[in-house]
């Protein structure tokens, strides 16, 4: 004989000020297999749980049902409490009464009464539960690390540094990401390649992180603690241990492509390095831009090369790793000038964005760190910042504000009148959003100290005449039009996810939000972790920040890796599928559907791999003997459920 | 009975990842929809039966919702898939049998959707309240 108890919680008046939890208690106490009914003003609280470990001592209770709040919320202090009684952890089941029921209605009586039936069919599923333990599978004690930015780099050192093993993927030849481009800082104006290389290095020399640049992630498969990971290794063409960095190759390359690292302000050769302190420190071959890999197509690289090191039968490999725990970081890029209609399609060669105006700035830029325009040379005299540039435009290009743009434009200004002492420098804002330590207070320098002109109001139009930018915008708090001929013209263009990122998200089955960022688990307070578990975000791939903010989010997300990488083993909810094997066909129906590939046929009929199981029931719906059936949510429950929701 | 007064009995068989949660956010966002529905969380909507929904209208439902995690957005990556082609094929086995169509209904509701969740219980029952009561399907005791 089962005896089950119901407790129905008042939550103060959030319950009981519209659904009448003594009618509803009465009313179950009449319920078959109910023995005990009651109610109590906060179940959730001490004396409340109390009540109900009591209760199932003295009534020898085997089932426990708590009328509350979503189980979202109060599932586990139940369960804990129906532990604590003596029941197994499955034999207590919430029924959601707050948020789907007493907060959604007002009339009483109807209020009521669906809150009876809520509970009743609740208590029609926890009586035909099962005792169930955990299963546990053990823990893959590594560590995968996706993109080698700042984010990439802080949280692979802090898993290495805990004591585990890290392998960090890096698309691109040499990790350093968007930071190694920066020319200084702000607020600190810190040179960002003297406060990052040290980084680099560290990862580079770090016994624990296994460095794959030129690589990217092909595939993924399994579920947290125990993920196996395919990952493309790109040839580079160049072998890196006997690579001497003579630099001879270049000298004799006939091609010349845009450099990436440059922003195009530059050229580079097909073989090429793409900073002098990359990581690792070697050649890579660019296959795009070379003329062929034979020696009768070219073959020059190869021929001044006396270590050797350029190795045209170079393939691409396909390495597999298995690894615990994995952390995104794959960053962002600048939304493309060629969008900006309205400021010349980037067409005007002097019309810049942020990163380029940082190369400009760079003493390891295309002039050295002399602020020159790239149209002719000169040096600019007049330089119009503009803020917002697809930012906070929802009509025609991102809806979000960027949120780094506001400091790094003053910081631009700043840096540019440090080097043009007699230039004047513009910047069209909307609003100066400068939260953040220091922030406020470097903006006011750039005002003050540097005399840089703010003017809040949009720029309508940027074109070229006579030699000149010309700028046409508005000053909203003068009311005044404003024209500004211009030398150069920096657009403080908006962060989008980078390049790639969406089929990457694709891959590891990762959510989006709708700009293309990938989703967190909870806004407020799982900011860190995505809504696949075992999977981590870190950085500008979860939302536009700043350096100290990816830093921080960053090692929060090697923290997170980390509780599961210092399981010996993890748990795994045990309510998975059950073949009934004297009902079992045979068919496959169910190996087909299963999303984990966790269905096998075997001898003709079908088992369950319980470990890759998520419990996601589809396999049940799709059998067509009900031959296999999820524990403890089983079609017949289902449909006791059912009669108790249209019982009265 | 005038039509007006007839409120109808459903069921709504609502995904745990996806639009249980919306149904959650409605309440934490103290919505107001009718009391007509009854939810039953399962854990995705790839794993309601079709015996779900005859078994509900076998038992006298008026109507039955299903709701989901939207296409491409399932928890169990492609379940809802699986849903939305197996139950399709219900409601037109349903329409088959004389059913009306408003009867059985599909939807898709996010874990921010509180006010999808709350628009659509609120429209299924505006729909329902002139049919009556579901005689088709319901056994005879």
């Amino acid at each position: 004989m089962k005896r089950t108890g119901v407790f129905i919680c008042h939550c103060g008046i959030n319950i009981a000020g519209t659904v009448d939890v003594k009618k509803v208690a009465q009313e179950l106490s009449q319920h078959a297999g109910v023995v005990h009914a009651e109610d109590y003003v906060y179940m959730c609280s001490d004396p409340g749980q109390n009540l109900i470990i009591q209760a199932v001592k003295d009534k020898k209770l085997d089932h426990v049902v708590v009328a509350c709040c979503s189980p979202n919320l109060h599932e586990t202090t139940f369960r804990n409490a129906s532990k604590a009684a003596g029941l197994n952890a499955f034999r207590c089941e919430i029924a959601n009464i707050r948020e789907q029921c007493s907060w959604v209605h007002k009339d009483r009586a109807k209020a009521t009464q669906k809150a009876t039936k809520i509970t009743k069919s609740t208590v029609e599923k926890v009586r035909r539960n099962e005792s169930l333990e955990a299963l546990s599978v053990p823990v893959t004690r590594r560590a995968l690390v996706i993109g080698g930015g700042i984010a990439g780099i802080q949280a692979s050192l802090d898993l290495a540094n805990s004591g585990y093993e890290v392998i960090l993927v890096e698309r691109s030849p040499s990790i350093g990401g968007h930071m190694i481009q920066l020319s200084e800082t702000f607020p600190t104006l810190d040179c960002s390649q003297c406060i990052l290389t040290p980084k680099m290095v560290e990862v580079s020399k770090h016994p624990k992180i296994k460095l794959m640049t030129y690589s990217e992630v092909q595939d993924i498969s399994g579920y947290v603690g125990n993920f196996k990971v395919k990952i493309l290794k790109k040839p580079t063409y160049v072998d890196k241990d006997k690579c001497n960095l003579c630099d001879e190759c270049t000298k004799v390359c006939p091609i010349v492509v845009p450099n990436e690292f440059d922003l195009g302000l530059t050229g580079r050769r097909a073989i090429y390095i793409p900073f002098p302190q990359a990581i690792p420190a070697s050649y890579t071959l660019d296959i795009k831009a070379c003329p062929g890999l034979l020696p009768i197509a070219c073959g020059k690289c190869a021929d001044v090369c006396d270590v050797k090191a350029i190795d045209y039968d170079m393939k691409p490999q396909i390495i597999e790793e298995d690894v615990g725990a994995i952390i995104v970081a794959t960053g962002y890029d600048l939304y493309d000038k060629e969008n900006m209609a309205e400021y010349g399609f980037g067409k005007i060669p002097d019309v810049l964005d942020g990163l380029q105006f940082e190369r400009l700035c760079s003493a390891s830029g295309p002039t050295k760190g002399q602020i020159l325009r790239p149209s002719d040379k000169k040096e600019p005299k007049e330089v119009v910042f503009i803020q917002c540039s697809g930012s906070r435009d929802p009509e025609n290009h991102c809806a979000y504000c960027s949120k780094i743009c506001c400091m790094y434009t003053a910081k631009h200004a700043m840096l540019y009148k440090h080097h043009v002492h007699d230039g004047q420098a513009y910047i069209f804002y909307i609003d100066i959003r400068s939260g953040g330590k220091g922030y406020e207070e470097f903006v006011q320098r750039a005002v003050e100290e540097d005399g840089v002109l703010y003017l809040r109001g949009k720029v309508s139009k940027v074109f070229e005449e006579n030699g000149k930018v010309k700028v046409w915008g508005v000053d909203t708090l003068t009311g005044k039009h404003i024209e500004i001929a211009a030398d150069m013209v920096v657009l403080a263009q908006a962060m989008r996810p980078s390049q790639g990122a969406q089929e990457l998200a694709k891959k590891l089955k990762l959510a989006m939000d709708k700009d293309g960022f990938l989703a967190e688990a909870h806004p407020k307070l799982r900011p860190v972790e995505s809504v696949t578990a075992g999977l981590f975000l870190a950085g500008a791939a979860q939302a536009p920040k700043d350096i100290p903010e990816a830093v921080a989010q960053a090692s929060g997300a090697a923290a997170k890796a980390i509780t599961i990488l210092s399981q010996e083993r993890l748990y795994h909810a045990p309510t998975v599928a059950r073949v009934f094997t004297n009902l079992c066909t045979g068919c496959g129906m169910c190996v087909q559907v299963c999303p984990y590939d966790a269905i096998a046929l075997k001898d003709g009929k079908v088992e369950v791999n319980e470990v890759l199981c998520e419990g996601c029931g589809t396999c049940s719906a799709t059998c067509l003997r009900s031959a296999i059936q999820v524990k403890n949510l089983s079609q017949h429950q289902v449909h006791e459920m059912i009669n108790a929701c249209l019982g009265g | 009975m005038k039509a007006e007064e007839f409120e109808p009995r459903i069921v709504a068989f609502l995904c745990k990842w996806c639009s249980s949660a919306g149904s959650d956010l409605a309440g934490v966002s103290r919505m107001e929809y009718p009391a007509n529905v009854v939810p039953i969380q399962v854990m995705c909507s790839g794993s309601v039966s079709p015996l779900y929904i005859f078994s509900a209208f076998n038992r006298g439902a008026d109507g039955v919702l299903v709701s989901g995690c939207h296409p491409g957005d399932c928890h169990y990556i492609k379940g809802n898939f699986y849903a939305r082609r197996r139950l399709n094929m219900v409601k037109k086995l349903l329409e088959y049998v004389g059913l009306e169509p408003e009867r059985f209904q599909m939807s898709w509701v996010s874990a921010a959707e509180g006010t999808k969740y709350t628009q659509i219980i609120k429209d299924f029952v505006k729909e329902l309240k002139p049919l009556g009561p579901q005689t088709k399907l319901r056994r005879t005791r």
